[in-house]
């Protein structure tokens, strides 16, 4: 089978507005697509809104949301290609046994593909003669895992519903996830501010705040860009002046500082001469020192 | 199995290469597939794709079309010169700056190094 030309995604300038509320507040990117991108983000972040407009569930107020070089919303031949996964999945079908949706999203989306729906409902051990609405947290994460992997759409989205699942799940969906991307390269958006966990499925990531975009880059470069800097607090001072510091700690005469940006060879040298420690910094710490202040602090 | 020290690419390519030096994998040898290796270790395709450019481009792998890629005749060759090389300043180094800092003479180091049947020597209060 031909691989599918992926669906770029390109928005500019996006804005929702809930009265006075601004979920997304002139946020910018452009997707090449055909990857996995992890979008991280605080509780509050405007994760859900940016996902719910690029699935059409939702009217933007203003900006441009282009996929595929067409706008999604009211856009039959857009949405039919976008799966949207969320966390409080599909109350309509609640009355609706396991075995019956399954088949009934497999009638509705002709891409959806059945066979593999049911392989993954049993490695997920789903019981498929059971109500959607008896089913636990756990199951029904799990279940959203299969409807969105099943979907076959060219682009997938799972909007932190995977979280409701246990460790064992997680990883299972993981490896599905992965084996599905393989043989069948598309685009894959999975949003997320547990990030340790999944931060190695990603190719790219965007991190956003307060509906505006942080950064977007190669993970691994994200990787590569962040220094903690550990030594005496005046030479740490004198070495990272002029540099972007994101953050500080002092234990006595000690102080730690995460440097945002690459160092290049003569400034490690110097660093080791002037007895300095220099240390990697976590895709996870990175994004909890990009994104800020504890909720308290902020709203002072 | 990965941790956060350096490039997870750099990691895979690390692996792969010690495998080569210590013979576990010899000249020849087919590795693994970019896509075995991702669901294998759980990483993105790409992430895994990147370590083997790496590997082809320094020379140590080498790519048959269609079929995958294989370890260069002078992989190991070529390894162990390089590692050669760096040994005093990467391996030694370290150690005597260490045994200095803790009051272990290179006596004690030599004694220790050359007891007969190779083993390690007692260790000393």
């Amino acid at each position: 089978m031909e691989p599918p030309v992926s669906l770029g995604i390109e928005v500019r300038d996006l804005r929702l507005q809930y009265g006075d509320v601004a979920a997304l507040d002139g946020l910018s990117f452009s997707l090449s697509g055909g990857k996995i991108y992890g979008l991280l983000g605080r509780n509050g972040s405007g994760k859900t809104s940016l996902l719910s407009i690029l699935a059409a569930f939702r009217r933007k107020t203003s900006g441009t949301v282009h996929i595929g070089g067409q706008e999604p919303f009211e856009n039959e031949r857009v949405t039919a290609e976008v799966c949207l996964i969320r966390e409080s999945g599909g109350d309509v079908y609640d009355n609706t046994r396991l075995e019956q949706l399954l088949r009934m999203a497999a009638d509705l989306r002709p891409a959806f593909d059945h066979q593999y729906a049911l392989k993954l409902a049993d490695r997920f051990q789903l019981p498929m003669r059971k109500n959607v609405q008896s089913l636990s947290r756990g199951q029904r994460s799990a279940l959203g895992a299969v409807m969105g992997l099943a979907a076959n759409a060219r682009l997938t989205m799972f909007d932190e519903s995977y979280l409701g699942m246990d460790a064992p799940s997680r990883y299972a969906f993981y490896d599905e996830l992965i084996a599905n991307y393989t043989e069948n390269p598309r685009t894959f958006i999975i949003s997320t501010h547990l990030i340790e966990e999944v931060a190695r499925l990603f190719e790219e990531v965007l991190i956003i705040h307060k509906g505006r975009l942080v950064l977007h880059d190669d993970v691994e470069a994200v990787r590569s860009r962040g220094v903690s800097v550990i030594g005496p607090a005046e030479v740490v001072d004198t070495f990272t002046a002029g540099l972007t510091v994101l953050n500080g700690q002092s234990l006595g005469r000690t102080k730690a500082v995460t440097v945002y940006g690459t160092l290049d060879d003569d400034q490690r040298r110097a660093a080791a001469l002037a007895g300095l420690e220099l240390g990697p910094v976590s895709l996870q710490d990175l994004f909890v020192h990009l994104t800020g202040q504890p909720e308290a602090e902020a709203a002072r | 199995m990965f941790d956060d020290r350096s490039p997870i690419y750099q990691q895979i390519a690390d692996k792969i290469k010690k495998d080569i030096l210590y013979g576990d994998l010899s000249a020849g040898d087919q590795v693994m597939s970019t896509n075995q290796y991702a669901s294998f270790y759980r990483i993105n395709p790409a992430t895994a794709a990147k370590a083997f450019q790496q590997l082809t481009d320094e020379g140590y792998l080498y790519k048959r079309r269609g079929i995958g890629m294989f370890v260069s005749d002078d992989a190991q060759a070529q390894l162990r010169q390089q590692r050669r090389e760096h040994f005093f300043a990467d391996v030694v180094a370290p150690m005597v700056a260490e045994a200095k800092a803790i009051g272990i003479t290179l006596d004690e180091i030599i004694h220790h190094l050359t007891n007969k049947d190779g083993t390690p020597g007692e260790s000393r209060d």
